[in-house]
């Protein structure tokens, strides 16, 4: 089917109450009611307006190094003994994953609205590196919210961004995690809302947040389209992304929601098992809906809808909920959702290191070891196209840690930075 | 006439602004919880908000923040918070109770069964944070259509256009925040929120409750006077915190309602 034709169509949401199907919304405080509005209708001014994209181009090009190579992964689709898979290489971009793609256009929204501090949350400090970066390029204050915890496991990153010159406010509140974070800087939000602009990092939250994020970062499907079609003469027969938000996956998918012959499918953290009611990240496979943070959509719970802290080794993808459009997406039967275990993901990870030379994130480590289970019983004609939405260097303590490796010394100086 | 307007009513003719008192539900426990909401009349509340705990409540500052946790790790859950009320009305058939808290819970339980169980036990008004007017469908009209109230918080950042979008299908009473930030941040002045309160009158003819900010009882009795009612919740659940015996908690309510009531005698 073409794309924008109407009623049929996967790509016209939201509508104007921000609604994918029953998901989305604007369950917000009466207090960030004003300025909500006020930032959808500077977001439709400025997505109307050829200035505001020819900048964001301007700066995908020079400052993130867009467009990202298509890649096809020749030894590991050897390895595998089946369909032709691809790689979108979005880990390639300026500080190492997809997030940038979104940060900048919403700094540029931010910029429009007259905003000069930026808070924003982070769990793995990549959102928190990509935010500190934009804000230390267009000179506004930035406060990012990190879960205490993940402080101390993401040093590195922590480092990172206090060099651009963000203020790093470690979030005790609750098991200081990224739904903390989320929380605290939503309080930050509420109490600052004059001049600060919340820069949310996945593609959820209140309407239009969920809109805003996925057509920045739809980028990488685009790309991805004109790309495919150039190396192969055809669209691929199958997309593979990570969830935890699902901003990178909704990213590539979203330019091809109507070409309803590619099957898509979203990864989301299986950690210790489903089974484990907490010891996963699963919203959608082992999640039911609810609201939170702005939006209606799946999400960890109890039985009385208090929100469980999810598990994942990836700590990007370590957050209760994800994305309403995906929940849509779900509730249609358009996108499969699967997970796959800590385990799983990085048997990936090694193999992606060994057969490519590339060292991933553990976020598509488990995009990556989907893609590993099927990719086997799928013919050679068959092309699948997998985001790499993030390089593994922030990852590799974490890795190291769970292959049983030992590398105290250099673990300790990083965490003592 | 509910028992909220008619509080206000009986109010007015005694020349008094409304005191309206917060706990968190099951902090720190249920029975200790339920022994000081059986308290509040008596230590003199005139409407009473019960807090839902929420593991989440991204508007609530760090007392009211801890006291849901607390709530939560004595295992508190949303029946045990009706059966609470129901217990109460049981004792007082006057006294208005409110809930207030995060709508994931009620959603949770299911909207339907939530507002005609929530009727049964007897509550009168809900203060559901982030239900706007624009998710009215959720659960301002089912539970407006069981009879209960559904109050609006007002913040200082509403403009006259938006005061005109909140108001219309507001119940019981407006709460006017007096202070932009979260539940116990800075104290608010009520030489700002006067003209607010003004503001707000030419839009409804409902009564006008101040809250956030609020700590001590010369405080609340600044706001009474220009207010028809004061909210505290923070300096109460903290008072509750400090684990002493009920009593404490119940004389520092006491304290604030005397604070409150002496506005304009």
């Amino acid at each position: 089917m073409p794309a924008e034709t109407g009623i049929n169509s996967y790509v016209n949401g939201p509508d104007e109450n921000g609604r994918f199907g029953g998901f989305g919304g604007r369950y917000v405080p009466e207090a960030l009611m004003p300025l909500t509005l006020d930032l959808e209708a500077e977001y439709r001014r400025a997505k109307a307006d050829p200035a505001f994209w020819a900048e964001m181009d301007d700066l995908w090009t020079h400052y993130v190094g867009r467009r990202s190579p298509l890649y096809f992964a020749e030894r590991l689709t050897e390895r595998l003994g089946g369909a032709k898979v691809y790689f979108k290489r979005d880990e390639l971009n300026h500080t190492g994953a997809h997030k940038i793609n979104n940060v900048l256009g919403q700094v540029l929204v931010a910029r429009r609205m007259g905003k000069t501090r930026i808070v924003a949350e982070t769990g793995a400090g990549q959102h928190g590196v990509a935010t500190a970066t934009a804000c230390a390029k267009f000179g506004l204050k930035c406060v990012v919210y990190m879960g205490a915890h993940d402080v101390e496991r993401q040093a590195p990153n922590v480092f990172r961004m206090k060099l651009l010159g963000a203020e790093v406010v470690p979030v005790t509140s609750g098991r200081g995690t990224l739904k903390d974070a989320m929380n605290e800087a939503m309080r930050d939000w509420v109490s600052n809302v004059h001049d600060t602009y919340f820069l949310i990092g996945t593609a959820a939250g209140a309407h239009p947040y969920p809109q805003m994020v996925r057509d920045f970062q739809s980028i990488i499907g685009k790309e991805t389209r004109a790309q495919m079609l150039e190396a192969e003469g055809r669209l691929p027969d199958m997309l593979v992304a990570a969830i935890g938000g699902g901003s990178n996956a909704i990213g590539l998918f979203h330019p091809f929601l109507d070409d309803t012959e590619v099957a898509i499918v979203g990864v989301e953290a299986g950690g210790k098992g489903l089974q484990n009611k907490t010891g996963h990240c699963a919203s959608i496979s082992g999640g039911r809906p609810g609201v939170l943070h702005g939006n209606k959509t799946y999400l960890l719970q109890d039985d009385d809808g208090q929100i469980l802290e999810g598990f994942s080794i990836s700590a990007g993808l370590d957050y209760p909920g994800i994305g309403p459009e995906h929940a849509w997406l779900h509730e249609t039967g358009r996108v499969d959702y699967v997970a796959i275990t800590d385990k799983e993901a990085l048997a990936a990870f090694q193999l992606c290191c060994e057969t490519e030379g590339i060292i991933p994130a553990l976020e598509p480590a488990h995009a990556l070891a989907h893609v590993t289970k099927i990719a086997p019983r799928l013919p050679a004609g068959h092309i699948i196209c997998m985001n790499m939405c993030g390089r593994g260097d922030k990852d590799i303590f974490t890795a190291a840690r769970a292959l049983g490796v030992d590398m105290g010394g250099m673990q300790q100086r990083a965490a003592s930075q | 006439m509910g028992r909220i307007a008619e509080t206000f009513e009986r109010l007015r003719s005694e020349k008094k602004a409304a005191f309206i008192a917060y706990i968190m539900a099951g902090d720190p426990d249920r029975i200790t919880s339920q022994a000081i909401f059986d308290g509040l009349p008596a230590a003199g509340a005139d409407i009473i908000e019960l807090g839902l705990p929420f593991t989440d409540p991204v508007a609530d500052g760090e007392a009211v923040q801890m006291a849901g946790l607390r709530a939560l790790k004595s295992g508190q859950t949303l029946r045990a918070t009706l059966e609470m009320v129901a217990d109460f009305r049981a004792r007082d058939t006057t006294t208005p109770v409110l809930l207030m808290g995060y709508f994931n819970p009620l959603f949770s339980y299911g909207v339907e069964r939530f507002v005609a169980d929530a009727a049964n036990a007897g509550v009168d008004g809900l203060i559901i944070v982030d239900l706007p007017p624009e998710e009215d469908d959720d659960l301002c009209q089912p539970a407006r259509a069981a009879g209960i109230d559904f109050i609006r918080l007002v913040p200082p950042t509403t403009d006259g256009t938006r005061l005109a979008r909140v108001a219309p299908d507001a119940g019981g009473f407006i709460y006017y925040v007096s202070v932009t930030g979260t539940t116990g941040a800075a104290a608010a002045v009520p030489e700002e929120v006067a003209p607010r309160i003004e503001e707000i009158r030419k839009v409804t003819g409902l009564p006008v409750v101040v809250g956030f900010g609020i700590k001590t009882a010369a405080a609340a009795a600044k706001m009474a006077a220009v207010a028809d009612g004061v909210a505290v919740g923070s300096a109460i659940v903290s008072k509750i915190a400090e684990n002493g015996p009920i009593e404490n908690a119940l004389e520092f309510i006491g304290e604030l309602s005397a604070g409150a009531h002496s506005a304009r005698t």
